[in-house]
C-alpha cells in the first residue's frame, strides 16, 4: 500500500522532487505572508485613520474577501489577473500580451487572503496599545515618525506575534489550494507523482507529512520568537 | 428604463447568477449534514479530551494535532483519491460511500470541523469557574447532570462567537469539494469559466452568493449569541 521505495532520492524516485516543492511551498508562503503583512499595514491604516472612504473601501476588502472562499479568490486572480494587468498597461499604452508567471500570481492571490487576517490581528494589538504610551511619547517632545518605529511597532509587533504567528499556519495550509495553478508545489507535487504511480495514497500521506512538519517547525519558531520579544515583559 | 432592464437580463453575471444558484442545494447539503454531525462529535472529542483517561485524551490530542496541521485539500484527496485506491475498502461496504464525491466531501469537512471544534469547546470547558462545578456538585448532582446542566451550556455559549468564526470557515470550505468533481456553487462557476472565457462574471456570480450565504450564517451565530447570552445584552 505505501510505497517506501518510490520516495528516495535520484532518478527511481521522488525525494527530490519532494523537497524542491517543499521548498516552494515555503517560498509561496514566505513571499505572501511578507506581501500580506504590508498589504495589511495599509489596510489597518486605512482603518484608523479618521477618513470614511478609505475606512469603507478597508471595510469592503476584508468583509468580501473573509466571506468567500479562499479557491474563488484564487480562481479569480489566476484566470482575471492577466486580463485586469493587461487593461492596466494598456491605460499606459502598452498593447502586447502580458502573462504573469505562476509564482507571481500565487504570492499575490495568498497575500491578499493572508492580509485579511493580518489586517485583523495588527489591528487588534494597534487599539490594544494604552493612549498613554502615545501621550508621553508626544510630551517627551517626538515626532510621529519616531513615535511610530520606537513607541508603537515594537509593542504592535510583541502583541501581534501570537496572532501572527496562526496566520502564518493558515496561510501555509491556503498555500496547497495554489496547487490549481499548476504551480509545483507540495500539493500539486503528490498529485503529479500519485498520477505517474497510481499509487495515491503513498503521495498523499507524504504531502501531510510534510505539511505537519512545516506547521510543527514554523510553530516552535514563533513561540521562540514570542518568547524573545516579550523579554521584560513579565507576567 | 426598460433597455436598461433589458440589458441587465441579457448581462454575463446576471445569467450566470441563476446557473450558479443551481448549486446552492448542493452546498447547503453538505453543510446541512457535516456540521450537526460535526458540532455533536466535536462536543463529545472535547469531553474525551477533557477527560482524565490518559489515552484517550491523548488519542484525541493526536487527532486534533493531525488535522489543524494539514491543509482540508489533502484532507479532501486523501479520502477521495487515497482511500479509494486501496484494494480492500473498494471491496468492502465502505465503498458505497467513498465512490461518491458527495459522501467524501461530507466526512472529509465533519473530520475537519470536528478537529477545530473540539479544540473550541475544550477552551470553553476549561475556563468555567471552579465554583460552578462545585456549587452543582454539592447541590447533589451527579456526572451526567452536572454535564447537561451546567458545564455545557455555560462551555458552549462562551465559545459561540469562536464556533461563528468556525462554522463560517465550513462554508468557505464546502468550496473545495468541487475539486473532487462535486458539482457545487464553485464547480459550476468552473464549468461556466471553462465554457464562457469569462473568469471574473462566473466567479463574482458565486462569490456574491457565498457572501450571501455567510452573511446568513453570521446573523444566525448573532441569534443564538442573542438569545443564549442574555446576561451581555446590551439593550433590554
Amino acid at each position: 500500500m505505501f510505497k517506501f521505495d518510490k520516495l528516495v532520492f535520484g532518478d527511481a524516485g521522488w525525494g527530490d522532487e519532494f523537497l524542491i516543492a517543499t521548498l516552494m511551498t515555503l517560498l509561496v508562503s514566505i513571499l505572501s505572508m511578507g506581501l500580506g503583512l504590508f498589504l495589511a499595514i495599509i489596510t489597518v491604516w486605512a482603518k484608523i485613520i479618521q477618513n470614511r472612504i478609505t475606512r469603507f473601501i478597508a471595510n469592503f476588502y476584508t468583509t468580501v474577501i473573509r466571506g468567500v472562499p479562499e479557491l474563488l479568490v484564487i480562481y479569480l486572480i489566476f484566470f482575471g489577473g492577466n486580463a485586469v494587468v493587461m487593461s492596466i498597461a494598456k491605460v499606459f499604452g502598452y498593447n502586447k500580451y502580458i502573462e504573469l508567471n505562476a509564482l507571481t500570481i500565487a504570492t499575490i492571490a495568498i497575500a491578499v487572503i493572508s492580509a485579511t487576517y493580518s489586517s485583523e490581528v495588527l489591528r487588534a494589538s494597534y487599539l490594544a496599545i494604552s493612549k498613554g504610551q502615545i501621550e508621553a511619547a508626544r510630551a517627551l517632545g517626538m515626532n510621529k515618525f519616531s513615535i511610530f518605529f520606537k513607541v508603537i511597532s515594537p509593542q504592535v509587533i510583541r502583541n501581534a506575534l501570537p496572532g501572527i504567528g496562526n496566520v502564518w499556519q493558515i496561510t501555509l495550509k491556503d498555500t496547497s489550494l495554489i496547487s490549481v495553478t499548476g504551480l509545483v508545489e507540495i500539493m500539486r507535487q503528490s498529485r503529479i507523482s500519485s498520477n505517474v504511480e497510481h499509487s495515491p495514497l503513498t503521495f498523499l500521506i507524504t504531502a501531510a507529512i510534510l505539511y505537519l512538519c512545516l506547521t510543527t517547525i514554523s510553530g516552535r519558531v514563533f513561540k521562540t520568537l514570542e518568547v524573545n520579544y516579550s523579554k521584560g515583559f513579565s507576567t | 428604463m426598460i433597455e436598461f432592464l433589458n440589458s441587465i437580463q441579457n448581462s454575463l453575471i446576471y445569467k450566470n447568477f441563476f446557473l450558479v444558484l443551481s448549486g446552492l442545494d448542493n452546498t447547503i447539503l453538505l453543510l446541512l449534514i457535516s456540521l450537526p454531525l460535526g458540532f455533536v462529535l466535536a462536543l463529545l472529542f472535547a469531553l474525551g479530551r477533557v477527560s482524565k483517561i490518559a489515552i484517550l485524551s491523548r488519542t484525541i490530542a493526536s487527532y486534533i494535532f493531525v488535522i489543524r496541521g494539514t491543509p482540508l485539500l489533502v484532507q479532501i484527496y486523501l479520502i477521495y483519491f487515497g482511500l479509494g485506491s486501496v484494494k480492500l475498502i473498494r471491496e468492502s461496504f465502505l465503498w458505497y460511500a467513498l465512490k461518491e464525491p458527495f459522501w467524501c466531501g461530507v466526512i472529509a469537512l465533519t473530520i475537519n470541523t470536528v478537529a477545530y471544534g473540539a479544540e473550541i469547546f475544550r477552551g470553553g470547558i476549561q475556563s468555567i469557574e471552579k465554583s460552578q462545578v462545585e456549587s452543582g456538585l454539592s447541590l447533589g448532582f451527579g456526572k451526567f447532570l452536572l454535564l447537561r446542566k451546567i458545564i455545557l451550556p455555560i462551555a458552549i455559549r462562551k465559545v459561540l462567537p469562536s464556533y461563528g468564526n468556525e462554522l463560517i470557515l465550513m462554508v468557505k470550505a464546502t468550496s473545495l469539494v468541487s475539486l473532487t468533481t462535486y458539482m457545487e456553487m464553485t464547480g459550476i462557476a468552473r464549468k461556466i469559466m471553462a465554457k464562457t472565457f469569462a473568469p471574473v462574471e462566473a466567479f463574482i456570480a458565486a462569490g456574491i452568493l457565498y457572501l450571501f450565504l455567510n452573511f446568513l450564517m453570521v446573523q444566525f451565530v448573532k441569534y443564538l449569541e442573542w438569545k443564549y447570552n442574555p446576561h451581555l445584552r446590551l439593550n433590554n
